[in-house]
């Protein structure tokens, strides 16, 4: 651990929801709950509107419709807009400093030490407050929480203490003060279930935690387990911030709203995956030697099965191959509800292969008709409407807006955008020409 | 039963017959070398069900008979003997192996659980024992040594009239060898899967012999059998199931690039260069008027170079390759000099060989070989 608080953890409040509250001013101040729309959908963010009513994260957004009340907005995430906001303000952590580790699209590490700057910590905090509000200029208006301390695990611990919009300083010499009273379930590594056995040894803090001898943590959790937890009590932590973090794996999974036994459907489905993957992989300018089969069954039992390659590969109809023999392999009796495929085994080159047509199966048909596509989808409940909640649309008369709902084949649009003021809904058919799709408004009046 | 026969008489049959003999059989009689006393010699059998092989040799016959016993222990016993006659005798349950002063018992195992040998098929034809050894050697080398598709790990072995076609691939490369034959029947049609391993093993073992024959089809008696016999010798091999995939078109229909290298300089620089190429990682060629140089390594890595003269016609061209792979192939050849064709350097290259750098191309034995691809 080092002597000066120069490690800052940033994480950006409710980001999600935030954007969608700067790009639509009309949901300023409302529940927003941003996820998959889908009966099997899942929140990714809510907005502290919605948080107040119990939406969390990770919740199926079924539940957080119930939770929320009449007039909350259910969006379809906008990934564009996100990665356009993440990438503002991640220029504006490596204007601080040469050394940072995104983390996620909206939380980052920044070793300050590495940056041309006091260490004092008073000097840290000011640098970090300047940020905190370049960071609401420069998006439009959004917050982040920082924590700013000796260490990564006291960095983001502190990020976490003063949400949204805050910021918590572990002065060097603190950090045994500061984690003391707090519940040991801050600390990284421990989740429900460690939490739940040490509750049964009477410990609820990280003070009770510090007081086990490392021996008893041992004794309890095992060596590898137990000995780390005695060191996280102590607020040792030296893991240094790194600038790439490299990729390990990459897949690609998808849920069904209703259980799938077709394996032909299943087929189609993986064809889709490897090519995505592939694509992943291509983006990553990386090639993969095992490729690893996902399933999750009705009962969400979930299996994987993988099989390595002698050479890599970023051959989509190789990747294929493997997952349909290994998807040939498994039980799916009872349905699946989920089908991922992943690689692993990353390498800068790809060894080329002869491709017959006879060993890897035939190529998945591109010709399919869209119509046929849409019946499956609509068969098995799958949300491909052509107007999502929450994209971003243009009409030849109305200018931009957003979709505010569809159905019955009509779509409801509400023109306004991050430098109006609420704009005025109006409903056009689905299929009315004037009416396209478009990319994310820009939030930036000089721009 | 009981005989007598020279020591290294012995140890070269019962070497040869028990060598693809598993130590853990799948039931413990297919652990045994069966030995037949008679009047034509001593005939030594050894099956597995996948593969069985008979060898005849002279031996002085005073009772005739029947014994089966552990087949590795009595190769290795036999190896160890003496340079002097070997008495082989049934005792009891026991059978005695006595040579000068050694005397070693060996347990008698019982012969009525031993399978029949597939029946020795008649031949269809026959190649000169050198042709066909070389030319399984330069073809299995490509064959897939993995388990997942079964087809791969086999040697297509295909009859045309007096032609012969090898073929093996592991999709990273393909080999190919072309080569004559006298076949029993002039328009013999024929087309088999034959295990790579079992198949080099047995073209090394019969190679020696002046020439072998080899039945397919209906001749070997039954369904996906093929048989190989020289001199004494006779094996039959179990064929593969499956249906090969075509490769007809893997072979570029135009080149672009020539080069002509010779053979053994440039195995040697890809040898030292590639000393620096850890776990698969490629080799680059670059070729240039007049030289090819060759690189490995990057980055933080060690790094590798050398350069050597080449004979090019067309343009430059810039490929990387798996260096084993690359090796393998080079080793295969034969020939003094290596014939490299490319087109691009994301497609197929092909190698052959040829006897002299501005002779004539010999098309008879082609290697085809991916090339590995860099992020772009």
């Amino acid at each position: 651990m080092r002597s000066t608080a120069s490690i800052l953890h940033l994480d950006l409040d409710a980001f999600f929801a935030a954007v969608e509250q700067r790009d639509k001013p009309s949901l300023r101040g409302k529940p927003v709950v941003v996820g998959g729309i889908g009966p099997r959908g899942v929140v990714a963010t809510a907005s502290y509107e919605a948080r107040a009513f119990g939406a969390r994260s990770a919740m199926p957004t079924a539940e957080a419709r119930r939770r929320c009340p009449a007039g909350t907005a259910f969006l379809y995430p906008r990934g564009a807009a996100y990665r356009r906001t993440s990438a503002v303000v991640m220029e504006l952590l490596h204007e601080l400093s040469p050394v940072v580790e995104q983390v996620s699209i909206d939380e980052a590490y920044v070793d300050l030490q590495a940056g041309d700057l006091d260490l004092s910590t008073d000097a840290l905090e000011t640098v970090v407050r300047a940020l905190l509000d370049r960071i609401r200029v420069e998006t439009g208006g959004l917050t982040a929480s920082a924590g700013l301390a000796s260490s990564k695990m006291l960095a983001k611990i502190g990020s976490d203490l003063d949400k949204p919009a805050g910021l918590v300083v572990v002065p060097p010499g603190q950090e045994l003060h500061l984690l003391a009273p707090l519940p040991v379930r801050v600390l990284s590594g421990v989740g429900p279930v460690t939490a739940t056995r040490l509750r049964t040894f009477g410990v609820e803090t990280v003070a009770d935690l510090q007081r086990l001898e490392r021996a008893d943590l041992v004794s309890i959790f095992g060596e590898a387990h137990g000995g780390g937890l005695a060191q996280l009590a102590q607020a040792r932590d030296d893991r240094a911030v790194v600038t790439e973090r490299e990729a390990k794996s990459i897949s690609a999974e998808e849920t069904f709203p209703v259980d799938v036994v077709d394996r032909a459907r299943l087929d189609r489905e993986l064809a889709s995956l490897a090519e995505r993957v592939t694509a992943r992989l291509g983006e990553h300018g990386s090639f993969a030697r095992t490729v690893t089969l996902k399933l999750r069954h009705h009962d969400f039992t979930t299996m994987t099965r993988s099989e390595t390659l002698t050479h890599p590969t970023g051959d989509p109809a190789a990747i294929l191959a493997i997952a349909r023999r290994l998807l040939a392999g498994a039980d799916i009796g009872g349905g699946l509800r989920l089908i991922g495929v992943g690689v692993a085994g990353l390498s800068a080159h790809a060894q080329e292969r002869l491709l017959f047509e006879e060993l890897d199966g035939p190529a998945p048909d591109p010709q399919r008709p869209v119509d046929e596509q849409a019946d499956e989808d609509a068969q098995y409940g799958r949300h491909t409407a052509r107007w999502n909640p929450g994209e971003d649309v243009e009409h030849d008369d109305h200018g931009p807006g957003w979709v505010w709902g569809s159905g019955l084949g009509r779509v409801t649009v509400r023109f306004e955008g991050p430098l109006t003021a609420p704009g005025p809904v109006r409903t056009f058919s689905g299929a009315d020409q004037a009416l396209r799709h478009t990319d994310p408004p820009n939030w930036r009046s000089d721009a | 039963m009981k005989l007598q026969v020279e020591r290294d008489v012995l140890a070269e049959a019962v070497t040869w017959a028990v060598r693809g003999l598993s130590p853990r059989p799948p039931v413990p009689v297919l652990a045994g070398v069966l030995l037949e006393a008679t009047s034509e010699g001593l005939t030594l059998s050894a099956f597995d069900y996948e593969v069985s092989a008979k060898v005849t040799v002279p031996a002085e016959v005073t009772e005739e008979g029947t014994v089966l016993v552990l087949g590795r222990l009595l190769g290795d016993i036999s190896r160890s003997l003496p340079n002097k006659p070997v008495t082989i005798a049934a005792e009891g349950s026991k059978v005695e192996v006595t040579c000068g002063s050694s005397r070693f018992s060996l347990h008698q195992m019982p012969t009525a659980d031993y399978p029949t040998l597939p029946t020795a098929p008649e031949p269809t034809g026959s190649v000169a024992g050198d042709v066909f050894t070389q030319a399984v050697a330069q073809v299995s080398i490509a064959a897939d040594r993995g388990d997942t598709l079964p087809i791969l790990t086999g040697v297509r072995v295909e009859i045309d009239g007096d032609k012969i076609t090898l073929l093996a691939t592991d999709r990273y490369r393909l080999a190919m060898r072309e080569l004559t034959w006298n076949p029993s029947q002039s328009d013999a049609q024929h087309v088999a899967l034959v295990p790579a391993r079992t198949l080099a093993d047995t073209a090394r073992a019969l190679g020696a012999a002046g020439s072998v024959d080899i039945a397919l089809g209906s001749a070997a008696g039954g369904e996906g059998l093929v048989g190989f016999a020289a001199g004494q010798r006779r094996t039959t091999t179990r064929l593969l199931d499956g249906e090969y995939p075509k490769v007809t078109s893997i072979f570029p229909t135009s080149v672009d690039t020539v080069a002509i290298i010779d053979t053994a300089a440039l195995t040697e620089a890809v040898k030292r260069v590639s000393l620096v190429a850890e776990r698969n990682t490629p080799v680059r060629l670059r070729f240039s008027e007049g030289q090819l140089a060759i690189e490995a390594g990057q980055g933080d890595d060690a790094q590798a170079s050398e350069a050597l003269e080449a004979t090019l016609t067309g343009p430059d061209i810039e490929i990387a390759f798996n260096p084993q792979f690359l090796l393998d192939g080079l080793g295969a050849l034969g020939t003094a000099h290596a014939r490299l064709s490319f087109t691009q350097p994301s497609r197929p290259a092909v190698l052959s060989g040829q006897a002299e750098a501005d002779g004539e191309a010999d098309d008879s034995y082609r290697y085809v070989l991916m090339p590995v691809r860099f992020a772009s």
